[in-house]
């Protein structure tokens, strides 16, 4: 699935509800289209199990009836692992998305030589105050600090780092960009091919940015009985 | 996880990875090991072009019905992926297993356009089987060719170890049977071919000789062996709703073109236009009931979830049951926010109403298809469209609202003259007139566009335009400059807009369409020396193509511009598509005299389709 670009799996979900017969709205119009929008797109060769969609529906089943016929007109790859009701009210996911947690792996052929050093020294990296990283824009280069957008992060064994970084619309921060800054301060170069990045979830802030109370989006539903 | 042929690092380097990996709603995946038969099912074009292609889904979904077959899907990889798959030995592979093509005991290759025969080859080569079929070997799999091409298959008769003539429903059954005997008493390739030419519908080119006169043209077409068939008669099926259909399409992840469910109303045409080859080799009419149709419908869109369907056929508005049909589709689909979309449909009172339903009429075009720009030419090729009927439904539809219409022509036709050629334009022009004078200037939102466009003529096996000669690309061009600026002296010219097709692919496509297997050689030296997605502009490259003709020592005109006699022998002649050789002369003959023949629903013209004993040659007489 990870292959499938963002827009592609957006068609991919509107052809799920239908073959599930979910009673989803549509807008008005001649060409009405569900009320269905994603919380954070998925970068092309980037796989997850964090991934959330808002749908509007005008009835529903139990969350678990949903999840299986749901699951039911899905293909390999993809699977619903939560269905949950939201407050009428509830801003869109999309609107609320501050955080994400992903696990990057070297993939083989690509491993630093002394993972120990590697991961050290990355570490150590985190200890600045600031992090320059150099971001295009319209109008040419510019350079954006990304220190206070990591909000956690851990190597482990087996040439794997856990990270939790910024994300949303404020502020977004691709976990590759990171592991970029730390290589090109010890002036090597990070191949295109060399990281496997997996989402493993998206969250919301239930706080203020100073103080943050990240929550998976999940929690911010119910389940349907 | 499903295994992948290409690496990480090759589908993320290169344009639509999804072309490649499989994976899609309703793909059909068995264990190799509990089939007899592995047959890989090609579309010799890119993934979204092919995946868009009825015929292929139609016997995918018909031969994994069977539990003794495994049939997957391969399509051409796209320019980025060619030279990667040459340079990393990657052989080409099917979509659902990943699996080599060369392992497999079918490549069934379906060929729907002359410009995509250089992909053929790539598929072969690619693959890892030989070019020439004399050259494979007992564990490469059986090449067969299909589709409208396969009723001239000589330019490409050295590639292929059997063509199967005909619609694909029908006899394929019997071949797997054949094959799977073959095997299980130990029988060799050759075999299995002598036993396939037996079988109705299927053509083995090695099994025939053809000599040629000193003029170039052929002096005979005989078979080689004992009891090979002189003649192959095309395969049909003559009740349509007896035939499998689609139950569960694949549905891809990517946009392709056709991304809708498609009904298939019916196969073949009443209406005898002389260019037309479909509607000459798929003789006699044939519709499916409107129950078969709301039965498919339901199914297909429930399988795939699509939010558009269309019909398909070659004059939608002939089919008897229209109106209940798009009735239904309307009041059952349409409030769940389902598309309809009706192409090929003539344009009168019920159409507009019907697409004033189902399309917003400021954002659509209507289009007309006169094919002429006079009613003379229009008589000559047998094209029952006037231009009162052009300018009433014209009339009609902009006082309905809509203000886009498109028109197409065809330039470069038998007897055509200037009068002919300025005719577009002033047929264009008409149009726009007829906009003004229609619709009160405070009901004019924005201007009447009338876009016209023409395609040059081909003349293609199969029709009564067979004998004519086609113009060179100097003269296509000429006449296009013609009308080009009789465009300018339009009082509206502001309000039309006229363009016309690449003169160089036509020539090439008039040369494989009536090719004989000399040109066979010519196609795989363009192929060597670079020539690839021919169909695509952006990659069609003419002096690829020029060079090899010269270095082949084989002369483009004598396929094009030539005059043909009524009593040459074609090199497709050898196959029986049902309408006859004296039909196609008496309508040629016709076409000269201006005369136009009548369609199959008002006065049977003897064609010879009777002879399948079905369709509309026996409406009503039941």
């Amino acid at each position: 699935m990870k292959y499938i670009g963002h827009l592609d799996m957006m068609r991919y979900f509107q052809k799920v509800m239908r073959r599930a017969d979910v009673d989803i709205r549509y807008s008005e119009g001649f060409s009405p289209h569900q009320i269905m929008s994603f919380a954070s797109p998925l970068g092309v060769g980037i796989t997850s199990r964090g991934e959330y969609v808002d749908i509007e529906v005008l009835s529903t089943e139990s969350s678990v009836r949903m999840i299986k016929r749901l699951n039911d007109a899905m293909t390999e790859g993809v699977e619903i692992l939560s269905y949950k009701r939201l407050p009428d009210q509830a801003a869109a996911a999309m609107s609320i998305v501050a955080a994400a947690d992903y696990t990057v792996r070297f993939r083989q052929g690509y491993e630093p030589a002394n993972w120990q050093e590697f991961s050290d020294g990355l570490l150590d990296f985190l200890k600045r105050d600031f992090v320059p990283v150099l971001k295009k824009t319209k109008k040419g280069e510019r350079e954006i600090d990304i220190r206070p957008w990591i909000y956690r992060l851990c190597p482990e064994n087996d040439y794997t780092i856990r990270m939790r970084v910024a994300a949303g619309s404020a502020a977004n921060l691709k976990p590759e960009v990171v592991i970029q800054a730390y290589m090109e301060s010890r002036r090597e170069k990070l191949d295109q091919f060399a990281l496997a990045i997996h989402r493993d979830e998206v969250y919301g802030n239930r706080s203020d940015i100073e103080t943050p109370d990240f929550c998976p989006l999940d929690q911010f539903g119910e389940n349907i009985e | 996880m499903r295994k992948l042929a290409l690496s990480d690092e090759i589908l993320l380097s290169i344009q639509q990875p999804a072309r490649y990996i499989g994976g899609e709603v309703n793909m059909c995946v068995k264990d190799p090991k509990d089939v007899a038969i592995r047959f890989a099912m090609c579309f010799p074009d890119v993934y979204e072009i092919g995946m868009s292609h009825l015929g292929m889904q139609i016997l995918y979904d018909m031969f994994n019905r069977r539990e003794d077959i495994w049939c997957e899907r391969v399509f051409s990889p796209w320019t980025d992926l060619d030279p990667l798959m040459r340079q990393h030995k990657i052989p080409l592979f099917a979509l659902e297993s990943q699996d080599p093509v060369k392992d497999f005991d079918f490549l069934g290759i379906t060929i729907q356009y002359e410009m995509c025969y250089t992909n053929i080859l790539q598929v072969l080569d690619l693959s890892g089987i030989p070019l020439h079929a004399r050259e494979r070997k007992e564990e490469d799999p059986i090449v067969i060719g299909g589709g409208p091409c396969a009723y001239n298959p000589e330019p490409l008769a050295p590639f292929f170890d059997l063509f199967y003539i005909g619609e694909g429903e029908t006899q394929y059954d019997a071949l797997f049977d054949l094959y799977k005997k073959n095997r299980s008493q130990g029988g060799s390739r050759e075999d299995f071919l002598l036993g396939a030419a037996g079988l109705p519908g299927i053509y083995v080119p090695a099994f025939y000789d053809v000599a040629y006169r000193e003029d170039g043209t052929i002096r005979s077409f005989v078979p080689n062996r004992e009891g090979i068939p002189e003649r192959i008669g095309k395969e049909l099926v003559v009740e349509m709703d007896e035939a499998p259909y689609i139950e569960n399409p694949i549905v891809p992840f990517i946009k392709v073109t056709q991304d809708r469910v498609v009904l298939e109303i019916q196969r073949g045409c009443i209406r005898g236009c002389r260019f037309c080859q479909a509607g000459n080799i798929y003789r006699p009419l044939r519709e499916h009931s409107l129950e078969y149709l709301k039965k498919y419908a339901y199914q297909m869109l429930k399988s795939t979830g699509h939010e558009e369907i269309s019909l398909s056929s070659l004059s939608s508005s002939d089919y008897s049951c229209l109106k209940e049909l798009v009735t239904f589709l309307i009041e059952e689909f349409q409030g769940r926010g389902v598309n309809i979309s009706l192409p090929s449909l003539r344009i009168d009172a019920f159409s507009l109403d019907v697409m004033s339903k189902v399309q917003d009429v400021k954002k659509s075009s209507l289009t007309f298809a006169p094919e002429a720009g006079t009613q003379r030419l229009r008589d000559v090729i047998n094209k029952g469209l006037t231009e009162e009927a052009i300018l009433n439904g014209a009339a009609q539809a902009f006082r309905g609202g809509w203000n886009r219409v498109k028109l197409y022509f065809m330039l470069g036709l038998p007897t055509e003259t200037r009068e002919d050629m300025e005719g577009i334009a002033l047929l264009a022009e008409k149009v726009a007139e007829t906009f003004y004078d229609e619709v009160p200037k405070e009901k004019r939102h924005g201007k009447v566009q009338v876009g016209a466009s023409s395609s040059f003529f081909v003349p293609k096996p199969f029709t009564p335009f067979q004998w004519a000669k086609m113009c060179t690309k100097e003269e296509f061009l000429q006449r296009a400059y013609i009308v080009k600026d009789k465009f300018k002296e339009m009082k509206n010219k502001k309000s039309l807009k006229y363009s016309y097709h690449d003169a160089d692919v036509t020539v090439l496509e008039g040369v494989l369409a009536r090719g004989d297997r000399r040109v066979a050689a010519v196609v795989e030296k363009a192929y060597q020396n670079g020539a690839l997605y021919d169909s695509w502009t952006e990659h069609f490259d003419n002096d690829i193509w020029m060079k090899a003709f010269s270095d082949c020592n084989v002369n483009p005109d004598f396929y094009t511009t030539r005059e043909r006699k009524l009593d040459e022998v074609f090199p497709w002649d050898f196959i029986d598509a049902g309408v006859t050789k004296e039909f196609l002369a008496r309508e040629w003959k016709r076409a000269m005299e201006e005369t136009v023949t009548p369609n199959c629903r008002q006065q049977c013209s003897g064609c010879g389709a009777r002879t399948y004993k079905g369709g509309v040659c026996f409406e009503d007489k039941n």
